[in-house]
């Protein structure tokens, strides 16, 4: 017995225990999805972070950021997601990761960056008159200070990647996208609630994710800074085109 | 895994060939013909239905954060998810499936730049507009919208650039114009040449249309040559 109305499947097929507990169910795959996009924003934490503070602790690289944000966002994730495991990488997940990481890195990069670029001069230069040397300077004044933008890209980095990470499904690379790709497999007549079903469960993880984010992004700014945070946030995510 | 050892080892899979792209070249053109078609259609159907929702968010100023939120919900939602939920009632071989997911998802980036633009018009040029007796439509149309064409403008760069590189998602269902070339050439046997010439001639299509709407940007905006950027 089939039911017609895509939505009446998906219920059905969300309440079916079996394709919550199978193997390659939706506990599985949400846990492949967790992991790959865990591993892929610390990996893009490790590299972007660094670099960026670096950049607006010179004061050079602003361009190069720029440049960096709009290149990746010209190319496409599956471009990626197929080329890399034919490189050394090899298949399974680690080219999943990098591939994603590298979609990780322009928020990160972008708010670090501005995140140091921002901080009033005076007190760097109260810093510097202390007597503190370039690194501790960096270390004990602009990277605390930095902390609500480094905040602010993590949460935009890591739903960016929560969402990409369904496309590791092309390459067979797991998550939830898993589900949706399955279900095109079927066929609409069998297939259309696994995925309608696939495509809300991936939805409500993104969206989850973003709402967790944004209270963890809130707790960490200092009182004073969250409006105008909230502003700045944005005017440095409308230049690099990242929501 | 045993074909991947011989894969490293075998010189018969390069990363480009000449060979493949001569061979191809019909294939080639008709997926980079489907691709800007698609990517065309999407903006200017999102241009279509965002700028008018900007101007609403710029008008009636209590609606600004429902229309932001709403947009911006729209945004969060994977791109896989959005086709997810239209292709089950749109069809799975009907490239419409792909042309409404990427609609959607532009939305975001032309509203939100889109409403930046208008808000930066300067109130004197208005106020001056008024007095000259322009009335609400004349205002929009001859003094807001021109002024507000330099946000508009990297709304458009933005999300083209953005959808040319989402329509390869399309490819999961045979939509996907050079997604197609790319994912298929993954799937026959794991063919670089093909993969690559799918990329570089995504990407390539990326920056050129980024580049011809800045240039179109820059002559319609004469007079914030210097300020712009």
């Amino acid at each position: 017995m089939k039911a017609d109305n895509p939505v009446q499947q998906a219920v059905t097929w969300i309440n079916d225990p079996l394709n919550w507990t199978n193997p390659g169910g939706i506990v599985d795959r949400l846990g492949e999805h967790l992991w790959i996009s865990a591993a892929a924003v610390a990996l893009g934490c490790l590299v972007a972070w660094p670099i960026g503070m670096w950049l607006g602790h010179a004061g050079r690289g602003g361009s190069v950021v720029v440049m960096i944000s709009n290149l990746t966002l010209a190319i496409p994730t599956i471009a990626l997601l197929t080329i890399l495991p034919l490189t050394f990488l090899g298949f399974g997940k680690p080219p999943v990761i990098v591939a994603l990481a590298v979609f990780a890195v322009p928020p990160l990069l972008a708010n670090a960056y501005t995140g140091v670029r921002s901080i009033d001069p005076e007190a760097r230069d109260a810093a510097r008159g202390m007597g503190l040397s370039g690194w501790q300077v960096l270390a004990r004044v602009e990277l605390p200070l930095a902390v609500p933008y480094l905040a602010a890209g993590f949460r935009t980095a890591s739903v960016q990647v929560v969402a990409t990470a369904a496309l590791a499904s092309f390459v067979n690379g797991g998550g939830l996208g898993q589900i949706i790709s399955a279900g095109f497999g079927l066929g609409i007549s069998v297939g259309g609630g696994q995925i309608l079903a696939g495509g809300v469960l991936v939805a409500l993880l993104a969206i989850l994710v973003e709402a967790i984010l944004a209270v963890v992004e809130r707790a960490v700014t200092p009182r004073p800074l969250r409006r105008a945070r909230g502003r700045a946030a944005r005017r440095a995510a409308a230049a690099t085109g990242n929501a | 895994m045993s074909f991947r050892l011989a894969l490293q080892e075998s010189p018969g899979n390069p990363w480009f060939s000449w060979q493949y792209v001569r061979d191809n070249s019909d294939t080639i053109l008709a997926a980079l013909r489907e691709h800007a078609t698609l990517t065309a259609e999407a903006v200017l159907l999102a241009t279509a239905v965002a700028v008018p929702l900007a101007v609403i968010a710029y008008w009636y100023r209590p609606l600004t954060g429902p229309i932001l939120a709403l947009s911006g919900i729209l945004y969060t939602i994977p791109s896989l998810a959005l086709l997810a939920f239209v292709a089950p009632y749109v069809g799975t071989t009907n490239p419409a499936s792909v042309l409404i997911a990427l609609v959607l998802y532009a939305l975001l980036l032309i509203v939100r730049n889109s409403l930046a633009g208008l808000n930066q018009v300067p109130p004197e040029a208005r106020d001056a507009a008024q007095g000259m007796g322009y009335g609400r439509w004349g205002l929009l149309l001859r003094i807001d919208l021109p002024l507000a064409l330099p946000g508009i403008v990297t709304g458009l760069r933005l999300a083209t650039v953005s959808t040319v590189a989402l329509v390869t998602v399309g490819s999961l269902i045979g939509q996907g114009g050079l997604g197609n070339l790319i994912l298929g050439g993954f799937n026959s046997n794991f063919y670089r040449a093909q993969i690559l010439t799918g990329t570089v001639l995504c990407v390539g299509l990326a920056l050129l249309l980024d580049l011809l709407l800045a240039t179109a940007g820059r002559l319609l905006t004469p007079w914030s040559r210097r300020a712009a950027r």
